[in-house]
């Protein structure tokens, strides 16, 4: 089992390959992979509970952490309670702390 | 956390994307926790340590350059630099040379390097892991 750290710094209305990011960290979790998607800057936007919601509730169902950064979401004024159900609001220092464990790391 | 050898590789350049703040703050959680870090810049991230970044007035807001305080990512870099030492780590930095002759911004802050893309070979070889932050 290899562990991955997945940096989305991107949101699928702004970019049409964010869905393709999202299904890449499925299918290396479905491959029984232990998986992050770390969510910055635009990205966090996805985290927002919403209609569109469904793409990361389900990358959360298969298994994969999703975080979102604590720093984007203030820059944005997103409040921690209007997220997706099993988004977890994380610091830059845990996605350095995973990099620095040795997961093998993505910015996408 | 045990000290880690990191290698991050940056490409944007300055004033234009959040990727560069976000590199810089993942430097600055890694100088804080100790670990040695060596950071690879090339195309356009090579102007982030270009000495000659300066602070300017805003006249649309009345504002003058020290009112303004514009944020010069040169600045930050230099402090996260002067930092790691105290955090018991180090902080390399090395600018793709042929990037920076394209540019034209070779006077660099003291500290930032002038190598090549096989000194990125060989921090990746040493390092325990390396992140590449490219443009999208």
């Amino acid at each position: 089992m290899e562990s991955y750290l997945l940096f989305e710094s991107q949101e699928p209305l702004e970019c049409a390959q964010v869905p393709r990011h999202y299904a890449l960290a499925a299918g290396l979790k479905k491959e029984g992979n232990r998986v992050t998607l770390f969510l910055v800057q635009n990205g966090v936007a996805a985290a927002r509970r919403s209609l569109r919601s469904d793409a990361l509730s389900q990358l959360i169902d298969a298994g994969v952490e999703v975080l979102a950064d604590d720093f984007s979401l203030r820059e944005r004024g997103m409040s921690a309670l209007r997220l997706t159900a099993g988004v977890k609001v994380a610091t830059i220092a845990e996605a350095l702390d995973q990099f620095a464990e040795g997961r093998k790391a993505l910015w996408l | 956390m045990t000290k880690k050898k990191l290698t991050l590789v940056m490409m944007d350049a300055p004033f234009e994307n959040a990727r560069t703040v976000t590199g810089l703050r993942l430097i600055d959680a890694a100088v804080r926790r100790g670990h040695d870090v060596t950071v690879f810049a090339y195309e356009g991230a090579v102007a982030l340590t270009f000495a000659r970044q300066a602070p300017h007035a805003n006249a649309v807001h009345g504002r003058d350059a020290a009112q303004e305080d514009h944020p010069l990512p040169k600045d930050w870099i230099a402090s996260l630099m002067e930092d790691a030492p105290r955090h018991g780590g180090r902080l390399e930095w090395i600018n793709c040379g042929l990037c920076v002759d394209e540019r034209g911004v070779g006077e660099a802050i003291p500290g930032a390097k002038r190598g090549s893309p096989a000194d990125l070979w060989k921090a990746a070889e040493a390092s325990d892991n390396t992140l590449v932050i490219g443009t999208r």
